[in-house]
């Protein structure tokens, strides 16, 4: 049997329930080969327990999911043939060390012993693993443990690989690593679908991403298109003199119609701009009434800026927040 | 490290529906071995079948012997066959409490997302307890001869009792591993284990013979699997025949084997 669909992941109205909580609620996502996804939330989001429906790991209670064409319901042996998964929690045996543990992932997918040992020598040098190769896990950094993890995902050399939060809890400079590996390894065609919290993360490497939150896609689209899709720049602007702060606000609401944000003790303002262009606008007010300017600049919204107006909250966890007006957002579509 | 971690083409790639026999047994073993190496890591994993044969066929015996056999000496045969099945029963509920703990480690989740028999993370630690039941049933076996035990069965017997613990222990063990799926924690599979094993291994003619106990307890006492697997021990270490018993005992534990072992695959599964 061979696959033949265009798309490496394709799920329509996935749900996932916990008793009375809904987990996940009603979530369609669609990869293209060759791609990185990002799904990007906070955490309790749903994006885990989305990804554990797609690689088998919990039943779909409603909707349907393929990947590569495959069932993922019905024929979960086929889908476990295609997908490489690596845990938010390092999913290796702690009490073997890193080659023991190579080897047995590689002898369950059925290589000979001396074929899995050469595989576990390859990837361990290509973790940077080798001197670790007969440590037991337990000894092991959170870092090297991640590593470890991603390359026993790799034995099978599945065409799509799931990475559940790659880099939480790791220092910057194991995430920093633990991107380039990532990176190295969608140069060679990987398709990848990564979860995580970290925005920046999401806007380093997928290619495109789908915001979740609470069990809900939000919005999705590249980095660019949700930057954009949330409207507006911000011209940042600080004032030679201080005590004009009240002065140039009035002008740039005539202006723009919009309230500015004001730091009076520094002397700025910042004005959120439907259009790029509207920045001149805003500037040549300011000279007719007299306001001089120290410094002025145009800026994209962050990612941080694009969540929090997509889901009413910042990216912190989602337990944490009171009510948002959380119902005012519906999926926006920005692809 | 490109050229390692690129990706097969997913036409190249023919899937199966499901895993052969061969990769079955194949994946098993390979449980088996890791298993092996997680006990050999572990020593403490031996403490009940060491220590336990030892003290409680020492203890037993004298406790018990006197009063039930007259002396020490008569009470050997009957005692240290009731205690090769009550150490293959205890060494089989730690199959329980381990699968359990075992389960709630990151590597299952690698397991399930594996194409593997869903079979194999369950069978592969019976096959490496098979090392377990064995040291159990040989210490069992060596304490009593240096007690004075003359087993009347030979050496044949002997060897025929010992093998049948053996796949006693790994027949109950079937029961517990399908515990350690449903329920929550290790403890609790240790308490349920606890009330399970102290009524099959005392409600037998392990220590006491059948017909001291009132006649609604004997009827109980005849269909215990362990009263089985002790009637035809007895009857292969004691007397050297195959037997009814023996045959039963095979069946009986087998009948265990085919009902837990489908069951503990499902619900594993089902917890998926």
């Amino acid at each position: 049997m061979t696959t033949s669909s265009e798309l490496a992941v394709s799920a329509s109205g996935l749900v996932k329930t916990f008793g009375d909580f809904t987990a996940v609620d009603g979530i369609d996502l669609e990869i293209r080969r060759g791609e990185v996804f990002g799904v990007l939330g906070p955490n309790g989001a749903g994006k885990t327990t989305t990804l554990k429906m797609l690689a088998t790991l919990l039943t779909i209670d409603a909707g349907k999911a393929e990947i590569f064409g495959v069932d993922v319901r019905t024929q979960p042996h086929q889908v476990r043939q295609l997908v490489g998964v690596t845990g938010q929690y390092a999913s290796v045996d702690e009490n073997l060390t890193a080659t023991e543990n190579l080897v047995l992932f590689g002898r369950l997918l059925g290589m000979s012993g001396k074929a899995a040992r050469a595989a576990s020598e390859e990837l361990l040098e290509s973790f940077g693993l080798q001197e670790a190769a007969k440590r037991q896990i337990s000894k092991f950094s959170g870092g090297m443990r991640r590593r470890l993890d991603l390359a026993a995902s790799l034995l099978s050399r599945p065409p799509l690989i799931f990475l559940d939060e790659p880099t939480t809890g790791l220092d910057p400079r194991t995430r920093g690593q633990m991107w380039d590996t990532i990176r190295t390894l969608v140069a060679g065609g990987s398709t990848v679908l990564l979860t995580t919290q970290y925005l920046d993360e999401a806007d380093q490497l997928a290619d495109r991403i789908a915001v979740i939150d609470r069990g809900v896609k939000v919005a999705e689209g590249t980095s660019e298109q949700l930057k954009t899709s949330v409207g507006s720049s911000t011209l940042h602007l600080r004032l030679s003199d201080r005590t004009q702060v009240s002065a140039a606000a009035a002008v740039v609401e005539k202006v723009t119609g919009e309230h500015p944000v004001l730091t009076p003790e520094s002397g700025g303002i910042n004005v959120p701009l439907a259009d790029a262009d509207r920045a001149a606008d805003v500037l040549i007010g300011l000279r007719h009434a007299d306001i001089s300017i120290t410094t002025a600049n145009v800026q994209q919204p962050t990612l941080d800026e694009v969540f929090l107006a997509l889901t009413g909250h910042g990216t912190e966890s989602a337990e944490d927040t009171h009510e948002p007006e959380h119902t005012d957002f519906r999926t926006q579509e920005v692809a | 490290m490109a050229a390692l971690i690129s990706t097969y083409a997913v036409a190249d790639r023919p899937l199966k529906t499901h895993p052969s026999i061969g990769e079955t047994v194949s994946q098993t073993l390979t449980m088996a071995r890791r298993a092996y190496i997680k006990m050999m890591r572990n020593p403490e994993q031996f403490f009940d079948v060491t220590l336990q044969p030892l003290l409680f066929t020492a203890m037993f015996a004298y406790i018990f012997g006197g009063a039930i056999s007259g002396d020490v000496k008569a009470y050997l045969p009957t005692v240290i066959t009731g205690i090769l099945a009550q150490t293959a029963l205890t060494a089989s509920m730690a199959r329980g409490t381990q699968l359990r703990e075992d389960m709630d480690k990151g590597v299952f989740d690698r397991f399930k997302a594996l194409p593997i028999a869903r079979i194999a993370p369950l069978a592969g630690p019976a096959v490496a307890d098979l090392l377990r039941y064995g040291i159990a049933a040989t210490l069992t076996i060596a304490v009593g001869l240096a007690m004075g035990y003359r087993p009347g069965g030979g050496v044949a017997g002997v060897l025929a009792g010992w093998a049948l613990t053996i796949f006693a222990g790994w027949s109950l063990s079937w029961i517990f591993t399908w515990l350690g799926t449903i329920m929550k924690s290790a403890g609790g599979v240790q308490g349920i284990g606890m009330m399970i094993m102290f009524p099959l291994t005392f409600l037998s003619p392990a220590f006491v013979p059948k017909d001291t106990m009132p006649g609604w307890l004997q009827a109980f006492v005849e269909i215990n699997p362990v009263t089985l697997v002790i009637n035809a021990t007895r009857d292969l270490m004691n007397a050297g025949d195959v037997t009814m018993s023996v045959v039963w005992a095979i069946v009986g534990c087998s009948a265990i084997v085919a009902i837990f072992a489908p069951l503990s695959v499902w619900t594993y599964s089902k917890k998926l």
